[in-house]
């Protein structure tokens, strides 16, 4: 089994799966799961749907690099990042960050900074598009670059 | 020297195009953005100073006195909003 793995699809995932992959080390005494929805508000009110691109090579190794790092910083035995791309309905999971760990705190911490990471520096981008049909592009928020800097 | 230059998300809207191969004399990423911005319209007002967009040279982001080599891939784009 890959400890470390990173996948971009279209295709929806199950959480649960993902968490008992992880769950099997008689070392890890800790996973922690992050999963990232569809929400029916961002920039604008009444979304219905995001649409996300990415750009396919550079997605992978970024994502792949925020993983080492978190394993330069914390003991982790292992990691999942899962992001979807393409058209997904309100309510829908976008992104699962599963970590697991000897301790609580690393797979905790770990988490929180591959989202925090994920989110300013791999190559996705989401489209919102709103019940009346209009579409637009989501701006980048300083909120999530300013999430970082705890971690420098 | 030919550059295989990609677009992605509003720039690729705004410029009506996802990719292109560019031949020019573009010594950095700083010259290769003159140059596009030389096309007015969109691209001077999309890629104008001060604008927020990134720069990636084979799939490193980059600043924007980076070299440019014979082959490279260049993905210009904005700012990202995944999560």
């Amino acid at each position: 089994m890959q400890a470390f793995t990173v996948r971009v699809q279209q295709e929806r995932f199950d959480s649960g799966v993902e968490i008992d992959r992880l769950s099997h080390n008689p070392a890890c005494g800790a996973v922690v799961s992050f999963n990232g929805l569809v929400r029916d508000y961002g920039d604008r009110q009444d979304v219905a749907a995001l649409q996300l691109e990415h750009y396919p090579g550079m997605t992978e190794k970024a994502l792949h690099t925020i993983i080492e790092q978190a394993r330069q910083r914390w003991q982790l035995q292992a990691a999942t990042i899962i992001h979807r791309v393409g058209h997904l309905p309100l309510g829908e999971a976008i992104v699962l960050v599963v970590t697991a760990s000897s301790h609580r705190k690393d797979a905790f911490a770990a988490a929180e900074f591959l989202m925090d990471f994920l989110k300013t520096e791999a190559p996705f981008w989401k489209k919102e598009i709103l019940r009346d049909g209009s579409a637009h592009w989501v701006e980048a928020k300083a909120s999530d670059q300013h999430a970082i800097g705890r971690w420098q | 020297m030919k550059l295989n230059i990609l677009y992605f998300a509003r720039l690729k809207d705004s410029f009506g195009m996802g990719s292109e191969q560019l031949e020019t004399d573009a010594a950095s990423v700083d010259e290769l953005l003159t140059e596009l911005r030389q096309r007015g319209d969109n691209w001077s007002c999309e890629l104008a100073a001060g604008k927020a967009f990134r720069v990636a040279r084979n799939q490193e982001l980059v600043r924007l006195d980076a070299t440019l080599g014979d082959g490279d891939e260049i993905a210009i784009f904005p700012p990202v909003t995944g999560g």
